[in-house]
């Protein structure tokens, strides 16, 4: 089966058996490995990307659901030149994160949730990434780091 | 250079933003899923779908003539090969001078299963779809045996046993203290207060489930195992020398990025043995990665312990003695440091932040039909603090004291300080921790807010934990005098580049802990330069002279230590070339700021300087000094560091429900010197979280008559979310540690230790109008709801 999307901005045609989970055609096709898999029940958030600018589980969904869209992963958050988001420059600057494994889903869970509440306050952006688990950071400083990371992509 | 001296070099106490974030963040972190090798064959593991059975046979013949199957090995394979089984890291000698009873631990089943996820075989196949498939096919007969999965079950008369060298399920018995001296003191007590509870069985849980790449190259007959780890030499050591008897020069262990430990990444498994050992066979590099519903499974479980503790007091609410009962679930195999845990790393704590004379612990361990049990995020201390904190808190309803006040009576107030139960603390201010976090809990706003929370129709309470820990695993002479076979010491090599910036290979592993920025301070302000002219290198035993890893909060305290003496060298080295340059005597050279000057005069030359003169030695004493700027050190800590704080949890609970929310969460800790704080806050920020876990929503349940893992994914796990808890208050004493020359103590465990007491005592204190006495964790709304019931009944 061939698959065709956006993949960070480039057009792929990704040749895949039916059955392939999209995170599988990013990690292991595409060579993205930036998106994690963390669980097998669609529970912990490390496989999120952007379908559509909308945070989607990508252990959860086929390559097929993805067709003709438009994906973002972590690898094409930065711009050409190296330079982080503002979200992932918030991350860094708030240490929002510890051992990394979680951070890609976060930030990207992140982006969506600034998108839908802009003006989200603590307790909505800790509502808002009630589908991401981190196991490191007890998550204050990832609240700290969205919030810092929103503000910033407003300015 | 003394711990004063280190606290006030630049960069030292400031919050450097981490070096490693900008791979962590784009995606370019190599986890070890991500490693793709040439010509890379894929590995699914047959596990038992029983808690205990026979096999009576395994058919691999449809399964080995599935599509890309390369092979299937099973414990026949092992067996023929001479693959030992997994060796414990630790071992006990019971009281009456028995050495524990240690059952063979086969990589793979021979003739029987002994938990549910225990290994069966091993299917290697081009793709991980074709080895799960082919993994269906094989097929297993077994003869289920009755089961036990409950450490009181373990060991009542006619249990099932889990290994026939030990019929009675009895691993070791333990004990610690003077038996005599503490009855004695009973005798005489003006109160007892008397405590039974469980410390509730956890799954570690970090987000990259493990995972490991044996690769076998036959052209230098040598291997290199991938593998997400902690402690990579040890699991080299271990593996090489006690289980598959190779040389250790023919094995590379790599630990890349790695998706957290907290502890569950410590141990040698058997998956890691069983890829090096079939990636040989096999001749093809060959991957595991674990499922989440595996780890549950196959990833040593924590705490698990049943105990009854006895604490007697004076009048006055004095402290005279304490005794305690613990039965320790092992799981069914002994696992790296398990026997440790129940014994040295928890016992030994039980004297806590008080003056109690006499302390007498005993511990039994226990076999049962569940997945090993070995540290996880503060191992054995957790468990001692839970037990002493609830009982403290308890004497104070008890005897109508305040939490706080009982404390207040019984802590430590003068240093150094022997305990009953062989530690000697070697500085702290229990006080002042817990002046400290009364401050910043607001605790006079208390009775205010109490009344605010029963105008809603909920019940408010507060828990006090004052925790103290022992660190820097682990002294050898302590550990030694103490019947472990082992102690823990750590090594640094620091290189001096020619243009004077540096690499720092050393034996600690980060897993998420920041030692790429902080370890990078420690050289840098030593050696006056900016953080960014170091970079530290760690996790590969083919780079890393050696190692002894991360774990028991021991980084900065042993590794760092070892890096600071092997800049001792360094710095004795460098004053010879700058005395050298500036035609002086080495002892009249002084080094500060990245300068070496001479005494007396305005004669100096930088560091920069000295390091290429040590490079290009044209102008060199060549018969003096050897060119080069290049050493190593290993550092055995002389004691424990002994982290300590106050926590104060406040709860509201909604006795129409049961559920209790956590208001708010004050940690005040003593760390010693603190490198950077960003790093440190960030650290207790998730330990408090863990421990907050422990306390309301985490629970690794087993069937009783089954011995199925109920709690087997994260729809039934409950694991902490963004929106379960408030912010941490977060505030520090700092009495510098005395035995290390950098002050630290350690602050990766201490959150995970201190808060589940805190939270408990607070449900119990918000519960107490209602009569409710006893709870253990975790304070689930449903066992809330029940034991409210059951106290109006």
């Amino acid at each position: 089966m061939q698959v065709q999307l956006q993949v960070n901005g480039k057009a792929v045609t990704v040749d895949a058996a039916p059955h392939t989970l999209l995170v599988q055609a990013l990690r292991e096709q595409l060579k993205l490995t930036g998106t994690h898999v963390g669980c097998d029940t669609a529970q912990c958030g490390a496989c999120t990307v952007l379908m559509n600018g909308k945070a989607v589980k990508s252990c959860n969904m086929l390559l097929a659901q993805a067709a003709g869209t438009d994906v973002q992963t972590i690898e094409g958050m930065a711009a050409a030149d190296g330079t982080m988001h503002p979200m992932q420059a918030a991350f860094k600057e708030c240490h929002g994160l510890q051992c990394g494994f979680c951070t890609p889903g976060m930030v990207m869970s992140a982006v969506d949730l600034h998108k839908r509440q802009p003006n989200a306050n603590e307790q909505q952006v800790r509502e808002g990434l009630e589908g991401n688990i981190c196991r490191c950071t007890g998550y204050q400083n990832i609240v700290k780091s969205v919030l810092q990371g929103s503000a910033a992509m407003k300015s | 250079m003394g711990a004063s001296d280190f606290a006030n070099l630049p960069h030292i106490g400031e919050s450097v933003r981490r070096k490693e974030d900008y791979r962590f963040l784009t995606g370019a972190g190599q986890y070890t899923d991500d490693i793709v090798l040439a010509n890379m064959a894929q590995c699914y593991f047959v596990r038992s779908p029983h808690a205990h059975a026979k096999i009576r046979s395994i058919n691999k013949t449809a399964a080995l003539a599935a599509p890309g199957v390369i092979g299937i090995l099973d414990g026949q394979d092992v067996a023929a090969d001479k693959i030992n089984g997994l060796p414990c890291g630790w071992l006990i000698t019971s009281t009456d001078g028995e050495p524990m009873k240690e059952p063979p631990h086969p990589i793979l089943a021979l003739d029987k299963v002994r938990y549910v996820g225990d290994h069966v075989a091993m299917v290697v196949a081009e793709t991980l779809e074709q080895a799960r498939n082919a993994a269906e096919m094989v097929e297993v007969d077994y003869e289920p045996l009755a089961a036990v999965v409950d450490v009181r079950d373990a060991q009542a008369k006619g249990a099932p046993a889990a290994h026939d060298i030990a019929p009675d399920n009895h691993c070791y018995k333990w004990a610690i203290g003077d038996k005599g001296e503490v009855d004695k003191a009973f005798v005489g007590a003006a109160h007892v207060t008397k405590i039974d509870l469980v410390n509730n069985r956890l799954a570690p849980n970090p987000m990259e489930p493990r995972a490991a790449i044996g690769h076998y190259n036959r052209a230098g007959d040598d291997y290199t195992l991938y593998v997400a780890n902690q402690n990579p030499h040890v699991e080299r050591l271990l593996m090489t020398a006690f289980v598959m008897g190779l040389p250790e020069h023919k094995v590379r262990v790599i630990a890349p990025d790695v998706g957290g430990g907290f502890g569950a990444k410590i141990f040698l498994y058997a998956e890691d043995v069983c890829l090096t050992w079939a990636s040989k066979k096999l001749n093809r590099p060959i991957k595991w990665n674990c499922d989440r519903s595996e780890a549950f499974l196959c990833d040593a479980h924590g705490r698990d312990h049943v105990s009854h503790a006895e604490l007697a007091m004076d009048k006055d609410g004095k402290f005279l003695a304490f005794r305690v009962h613990t039965d320790a679930n092992m799981g069914a195999y002994l696992s790296t440091f398990a026997p440790a845990v129940p014994t040295i790393l928890y016992a030994t704590l039980l004297a806590g932040q008080y003056k109690t004379p006499q302390v007498y612990v005993e511990v039994d361990a226990w076999f049962t039909n569940t997945s090993p049990v070995d540290a996880y995020r503060g191992a054995g201390r957790p468990e001692a603090t839970y037990l002493l904190e609830r009982i403290v808190s308890r004497a104070a309803w008890e005897m109508g004291v305040s939490q706080d006040e009982i404390r207040r009576r019984n802590f430590i107030t003068e240093f150094p300080y022997q305990t009953p139960v062989a530690l000697q603390y070697d500085t702290g201010d229990f006080i002042a921790c817990m002046d400290k976090s009364q401050e910043l809990a607001d605790v006079k706003g208390l009775e205010a807010r109490k009344a605010e929370s029963k105008a809603k129709g909920l019940l408010r309470g507060v828990g006090y934990s004052s925790y103290i820990e022992a660190c820097g695993l682990a002294p050898s002479n302590v550990a030694g005098a103490l019947g472990a076979r082992a102690g823990l010491f750590e090594c640094g090599e620091v290189r001096v580049h020619p243009t004077g910036s540096v690499t720092v290979f050393t034996g600690s592993h980060s897993h998420g802990q920041g030692h790429e920025t902080t370890f990078a301070q420690v050289v840098a302000a030593r050696l006056g330069l900016s953080p960014d002219q170091v970079d530290i290198v760690h996790g590969d035993t083919g780079r890393v002279p050696f190692g002894m890893g991360t774990y028991g909060s021991r980084s900065i305290s042993v590794g760092g230590a070892a890096i600071m003496r092997a800049l001792d060298k360094i710095e004795a080295k460098a004053k010879k070339i700058a005395a050298h340059l500036m035609e002086a005597s080495d002892a009249d050279i002084d080094f500060a700021g990245g300068e070496f000057k001479v005494k007396g005069t305005d004669k100096m030359v930088t560091f920069g300087q000295v390091a290429l003169t040590a490079y290009v030695p044209h102008n060199y004493p060549l018969d003096k000094l050897e060119p080069g700027l290049n050493e190593t050190a290993f550092y055995d800590p002389t004691n424990f560091t002994f982290p300590a704080g106050t926590y104060i949890c406040e709860v509201e609970v909604d006795p129409a429900t049961g559920v209790v929310r956590v208001d708010r969460f004050t940690a005040v800790d003593d760390f010693g010197t603190i490198i950077n704080p960003m790093v440190v806050e960030g650290q207790v920020h998730g330990g408090v979280v863990q421990g907050i876990g422990q306390a309301l929503m985490e629970h690794c349940v087993y069937d009783r008559e089954t011995g199925q893992l109920v709690t087997g994914s994260y729809m039934d796990y409950t694991m902490p979310r963004a929106d379960d808890f408030p912010n941490i208050t977060i505030g520090h004493v700092c009495t510098p540690c005395t035995t290390n020359p950098l002050g630290t103590k350690g602050c990766g465990e201490a959150g995970a230790i201190g808060s589940p007491p805190a939270v408990i005592n607070a449900v119990l204190d918000a519960l107490a109008p209602l009569g409710v006495k006893d709870l253990d964790m975790p304070a689930s709304p449903n066992r809330v709801w029940a034991a409210i019931q059951q106290a109006k009944a």
